[in-house]
């Protein structure tokens, strides 16, 4: 059996979640090894090998997250060219992206983005078009590279233990050509990450301001400890920052649960949202295009309906 | 300085979409044509770097013949001249031939900046920035909300999922920028004039010296092998609020195990 490579998303060894996710899709396809890099590998060797990766090849050193992508790129290019992995897995993350592009150039191979599924002979299946086709696609040259979207599988914990071994990369003129000088957070809510979170709570045109998003949104999405949220129409309106826009032109969300209160469900909305596993709407409206997508559905008003579901929600903790 | 932003035609990003049935190729016809909503940004960032100082914009775009519209459209905000590479071999090409095809327009022009909307509201991918930025062998300052170049230095805000991080390079560099960098202008009606006369060069793939074997549908480095239109989500349960409409979701993600 071949390995198959996933790339470790991590923040300083902290693993992410879609990088237990894509072990157990790697296990489907051939043998899992992981690929770390940068600093705090010791930290996450056992938790990787505890779900199915044999090896974990470490590419050690804060040096090689100080530049945009190309590190990590050089190092998965090194791996394919020696190791002829049956496939490549990457988290669909923006740098997950660049890099499996840059990496497909490297190794002369296809790309597919955004599986949610892919199969032993590595036929990955996507949601297109928001979600409402589905396409099978494979790579025709090369090394499979694609990259897979949070929470398409559940992990696997195979009580197994990995082997370290370490890879050296230099880094090189064209990944020194740019430079990372200065890391900024901002906005740490304390809430889950809205594209990985298992439950979102969204708001949209109904909800009025960014003081009902505030007394109303927020309240439930915290009961439940979800991730807020916010139609185009609310984030336009500047009632709710951008970047927690779900839609064609944000962010893609598939969770186990998405509340959308007092959004209509044009497609731009349901383009970032069809795939969630559960629909709960709220809307005054009974003939918002929302109703279609939902599993359970009221009509009537959020700022009544959703405070009320919030103490209901908090009363059973 | 002199720049280039490239910018895709796409179907209306608020119309329904289709594959076409015979080859999985986006269905074209079946929605408005228009340029990439992303894409805008790129173009209003060009255009305030050159007037902050001085410089041309250059529209860029790989399509068929239509796309020349785009091409036009994006020149009437403002921008100076227009580069379309049409050829029928390119149909059906995949990101590592768009790749490919966008950055031998590129080389040579002596272009400070390539300027790209972070992805394309369609096929989504948010690859081609970086694969041309690997190709020309650039700085790749992909995914900015905000650019500032100064002389030969250019930093950009990266956007992250916890924050951004402020990156640098220097000229020539790649650039994505992401929605909401700042605010598109709308053509003005001089502009849009001015966009009918603006030099616009149509070039082939032979004019980039580029081999058909290595583009289009038949040499993609991925194929589709089949596609289905989701089915439609099963009824679900929809009530009307009065005064239970609380209880009864509560109910219902008790029943589903969510609480």
């Amino acid at each position: 059996m071949s390995e198959v490579l996933v790339l470790v998303e991590h923040s300083e060894g902290t693993i992410k979640k879609v990088s237990l996710e894509l072990l157990a899709m790697a296990a489907g396809i051939g043998e899992p090894s992981a690929v770390f890099v940068g600093p705090g590998a010791d930290a996450a060797i056992a938790t990787l090998g505890d779900h199915g990766a044999k090896v974990v090849y470490v590419a050690d050193g804060q040096a090689m997250l100080d530049h945009v992508v190309v590190p990590t790129v050089d190092v998965l290019a090194k791996l394919v060219a020696e190791k002829s992995p049956d496939a490549v897995l990457i988290p669909s993350s923006a740098d997950g992206k660049e890099i499996a592009g840059r990496l497909a150039i490297a190794v002369d191979s296809g790309v597919i983005t955004d599986a949610v599924a892919v199969s032993a002979d590595a036929i990955a299946t996507q949601n297109v078009f928001g979600g409402a086709t589905i396409v099978h696609s494979k790579v025709s040259k090369g090394t499979p590279i694609i990259t897979v979207r949070t929470n398409s599988i559940a992990p696997v914990q195979s009580g197994g233990t990995a082997t370290r071994v370490d890879v050296a990369v230099e880094i090189s003129a064209v990944a020194g050509s740019t430079k990372v000088v200065n890391r900024v957070s901002v906005q740490k809510s304390g809430r889950p990450d809205l594209s990985e979170a298992a439950i979102v709570v969204s708001g949209g045109r109904g909800v009025g301001s960014d003081a009902g998003f505030a007394s109303v949104i927020e309240p439930l999405a915290d009961a439940l400890g979800a991730a807020v949220g916010a139609s185009r129409a609310a984030t336009d309106a500047g009632w709710y920052p951008h970047q927690f826009q779900v839609g064609q032109t944000g962010k893609t969300v598939s969770p186990q649960l998405y509340v959308a209160n007092g959004i209509s469900g044009a497609i731009q909305h349901r383009a970032g949202m069809q795939t969630s596993k559960t629909v709960v709407v709220v809307n005054k409206d009974p003939d918002a295009p929302i109703f279609d997508l939902a599993d359970f559905g009221v009509v009537g008003d959020l700022h009544s309906v959703v405070p009320d579901l919030t103490t209901r929600v908090k009363a059973r903790k | 300085m002199k720049i280039c932003v490239c910018v895709k035609q796409v179907p209306d990003s608020w119309a329904e979409k289709k594959l076409t049935a015979g080859d999985s190729t986006l269905d074209r016809a079946a929605a408005d044509r228009v340029v990439n909503e992303l894409d805008e940004y790129a173009v209003e960032e060009a255009l305030r770097i050159i007037e902050a100082g001085e410089g041309e914009v250059t529209i860029l775009s790989m399509g068929p013949d239509e796309a020349a519209d785009s091409v036009r459209k994006a020149i009437s905000m403002g921008a100076h001249a227009g580069i379309h590479v049409s050829d029928p071999a390119l149909y059906g090409s995949d990101a590592l031939a768009t790749s490919l095809v966008l950055a031998k327009a590129i080389e040579g022009r002596g272009f400070d900046l390539i300027i790209f909307g972070s992805e394309s509201t369609d096929a989504r991918m948010s690859v081609v920035p970086a694969m041309v930025a690997a190709r020309l062998g650039l700085p790749q300052m992909t995914f900015a909300n905000k650019v500032e170049v100064s002389g030969s230095n250019l930093t950009i805000h990266r956007v992250t999922d916890y924050g951004y991080d402020e990156v640098q390079s220097t000229l020539p560099a790649v650039v994505s920028v992401v929605e909401k960098t700042n605010e598109p202008r709308y053509p003005s009606f001089k502009n849009i004039m001015a966009a009918k006369k603006a030099p616009m060069e149509t070039l082939s793939l032979s004019d980039l010296g580029l081999d058909a074997a290595t583009v289009g549908l038949a040499n993609a480095w991925s194929e589709v092998k089949d596609f289905a239109e989701r089915p439609a989500k099963a009824k679900g349960t929809v009530i009307t609020d009065e005064g239970n409409g609380a209880e009864k979701i509560e109910e219902f993600l008790v029943t589903q195990k969510f609480i």
